[in-house]
């Protein structure tokens, strides 16, 4: 299989930035057509200040402020897109690299850089912004997304026939993690129980050296169709696409519709991490291709000719040199953890044994005169 | 007048489960077979019929989905009580109990509780095939941020599954299967005690047996028979695995000077290891002899033929007490 094969998409927006809905995905044209200036513009704004973070993030990790750095560049219209397509009563599992997602439901960035730097584990409060913390092992987060999703179901907030008190939960995972147990298990308890839960794939074509084509013989789209979970494919690097179908699937989920999957064809620009080497596995031309088709250059292209001028432009660079210099700032600030923060947590009751061992870690530590 | 009815450890896991999902609606079963079966052991038997396909329901065959589904049950504000059909069937759900449901009240610091409960029919002794036999507690009990637990009688079934449900951190529940069956007296109106405290089935002043589970049965049964022999021995049942009640050990120890542990697992990097070792650090100038753990050998659990071998017996005990009592 070849990322590039002739399988069906949903694509609103050429990579020369040209914006059409084809026929056939009529219904998606509907929540474009919804959209204001303002929301094209917002888009934009979000896109670039996620790029803008990530290379600062990057410039972070390379002088031994954080530990490692996960790039999201190139996956901006999947995740900008697909984010604003969900509602603020849904709740939003992420894998480890969603920083774009994150940015729509309003996550405190440096809570990202907080746990790249090893200060914690990802302490943000998952209640305030309904987006969970980052799953680390591949598809764990998945089921977790679809016992949420059951949950849902059976306090009976699916359907209501009030939109307020409807939700739906997405979760985002990559084309290396379709390959794990979990997520094939996630589609059998989502489709069983009729959950309201949208599976987001973004396959940005490499799991860290390993190909798509490693993970799977057939369009990934159509992965969860032997368990009763159906699928489309589309252009992840088209904004509106996400959008606009990110947010009819979870208006059905929220409706009764069941589980779907979405499969977002993207290309990870960067590296996996900070510590691997892409170099090593492909070409440079392949790298170039993708870059051509930067989500970022098409909706700038589509905006202008929409009329945006270039004082919106500038206006969108300056504030990310701002954000920039504010998280460099933060970043430098950020203070070690207490070391009680690592026995604090790990139950809820008290347990005896870690007690007694955190009592004498203060001990021990207090023997060198409180220098340590 | 306190009530007391006379029941198998099998019925009051079940009558336990009645209660805690009559007192709570937020308190789910699930797990493979558990509905209109009632599951393999009928452990959950009748329980469907009374609460219906919203509170209890079947899962598909799939471990690590049944535990990662409880996690976000969890997440919800539901309490999961989740079935593992055999200790042998555990292992494709270790990753989501030990890379999630163990690590994520931590990882969150605190802000998801994870009240699950596995439920776990372990240990051997019923002639069953590969896989149906086994002692996997070691694996959790060295794991940070779960509790593991296993009632010996009636009783402490009827009340220690009540008090792990309760419980807002995740809760290994190990039933000692070929006991499902044995009956006794369960007081229905009060606790005998905290989940994570060990008791005291028999006091002696020679030497300490600490056991768990199912092998708590066959230690009182070597008490018995050393006691006649004029040998006092101290039993004492764990109960909670994870963590240990320490300061009970220690105290019975400080008195005999003699400690024997007794399970089925296999011994090396057992609970019988870490209660040695621990025993050994806090007792040294008590003991007069060794810790010495008798249990299962080193080797996969083997074919029914050959479990009344492998298994330890009121003999096997007895050979350790001699041993013990010889230094």
């Amino acid at each position: 299989m070849n990322a590039n094969d002739s399988v069906p998409m949903v694509q609103m927006l050429s990579p020369e930035g040209d914006f059409a809905v084809p026929k056939n995905y009529a219904e998606y044209g509907s929540y474009i057509e919804r959209l204001t200036e303002e929301d094209f513009l917002k888009f934009y704004r979000d896109m670039a200040r996620c790029r803008r973070f990530d290379n600062e993030a990057t410039a972070l990790q390379r002088q031994g402020q954080l530990g490692l750095w996960i790039p999201a560049i190139g996956q901006e219209a999947a995740q900008i897109g697909s984010g604003y397509g969900v509602g603020h009563n849904d709740h939003i599992f992420p894998s480890y690299r969603e920083h774009g997602v994150a940015i729509t439901h309003g996550v405190e960035l440096m809570s990202i850089l907080k746990m790249l730097r090893g200060v914690n584990h990802g302490g943000w409060n998952p209640d305030e912004t309904r987006f969970h913390l980052y799953g680390i092992v591949l598809g764990s987060q998945v089921l977790h997304a679809t016992g949420y999703a059951m949950g849902v179901k059976f306090d009976g907030k699916v359907a209501t026939g009030n939109k307020a008190e409807d939700l739906a939960v997405i979760s985002y995972f990559g084309d290396g993690a379709t390959a794990e147990g979990d997520i094939s298990e996630s589609f059998l308890f989502a489709a069983n129980t009729h959950s309201p839960i949208v599976f987001f794939c973004q396959n940005n074509q490499w799991a860290i050296s390993s190909p798509t084509a490693s993970q799977t013989r057939v369009p990934l789209y159509r992965r969860g169709e032997g368990f009763g979970v159906p699928g489309i494919r589309i252009d992840g690097n088209d904004v509106l696409a996400s959008y606009a179908v990110t947010a009819k699937h979870m208006d059905d989920a929220r409706e009764g519709a069941g589980p779907f999957m979405i499969e977002a064809l993207t290309y990870r620009i960067g590296a996996h991490t900070s510590s691997d080497d892409p170099t090593k596995y492909r070409s440079d031309e392949e790298v170039a291709y993708w870059t051509a088709r930067d989500p970022l250059k098409r909706f700038e292209v589509f905006l202008r000719r929409q009329g945006i001028g270039e004082d919106f432009f500038e206006e969108v660079a300056e504030a990310g040199e701002k954000l920039a210099s504010e998280i460099r700032e933060a970043t430098f600030a950020l203070k070690n953890p207490d070391m009680e923060d690592m026995f604090k947590h790990v139950y809820s009751d008290s347990h005896p044994v870690i007690d007694e061992q955190l009592d004498w870690l203060k001990r021990y530590e207090a023997s060198f005169g409180g220098e340590n | 007048m306190t009530n007391f009815a006379e029941m198998a450890i099998a019925k009051a896991i079940n009558a336990g489960l009645r209660k805690a999902m009559s007192e709570d609606n937020k308190v789910l079963v699930f797990g493979e077979d558990v509905a209109q079966l009632g599951g393999v052991f009928r452990v959950t038997e009748g329980l469907h019929a009374e609460f219906g396909e919203s509170r209890i329901f079947n899962s598909p065959i799939a471990e690590s989905g049944i535990v990662g589904t409880a996690i976000g049950l969890a997440m919800r504000g539901y309490r999961s009580v989740a079935e593992i059909q055999f200790d042998g069937f555990i292992f494709p759900a270790f990753d989501q109990i030990t890379t999630q449901l163990a690590k994520m009240q931590n990882r969150s610091e605190g802000f998801h509780k994870m009240p699950v409960v596995i439920r776990v029919p372990f240990g051997g002794g019923i002639g069953a095939v590969e896989h149906h036999s086994e002692s996997p507690e070691a694996y959790f009990a060295h794991t940070p941020g779960l509790r593991v637990v296993t009632p010996s009688n009636p009783n402490d079934a009827y009340w220690m599954i009540q008090q792990a449900i309760r419980s807002d951190d995740p809760v290994m529940f190990f039933e000692p299967k070929r006991r499902y069956w044995q009956k006794g007296p369960v007081n229905l109106d009060a606790p005998p005690q905290d989940l994570y405290s060990a008791r005291v089935l028999r006091e002696g002043t020679d030497l300490t047996i600490v056991s768990y589970g199912p092998m708590v049965h066959t230690s009182l049964q070597a008490a018995e028979v050393a006691a006649s022999e004029g040998i006092s021995i101290e039993v004492i049942d764990l109960r909670s695995l994870s963590p240990i009640d320490f300061p009970t050990i220690i105290e019975s120890v400080k008195k005999t000077g003699r400690l024997i542990t007794v399970a089925e697992a296999p011994n090396s990097f057992s609970v019988a290891s870490e209660v040695s070792a621990r025993i050994t650090e806090e007792c040294f100038y008590h003991l007069q002899a060794p810790v010495l753990r008798v249990g299962g050998f080193d080797i996969p659990y083997p074919a029914a033929k050959l479990e009344e071998i492998y298994l330890p017996d009121a003999d096997r005990i007895l050979e350790a007490v001699d041993r013990s009592r010889a230094y």
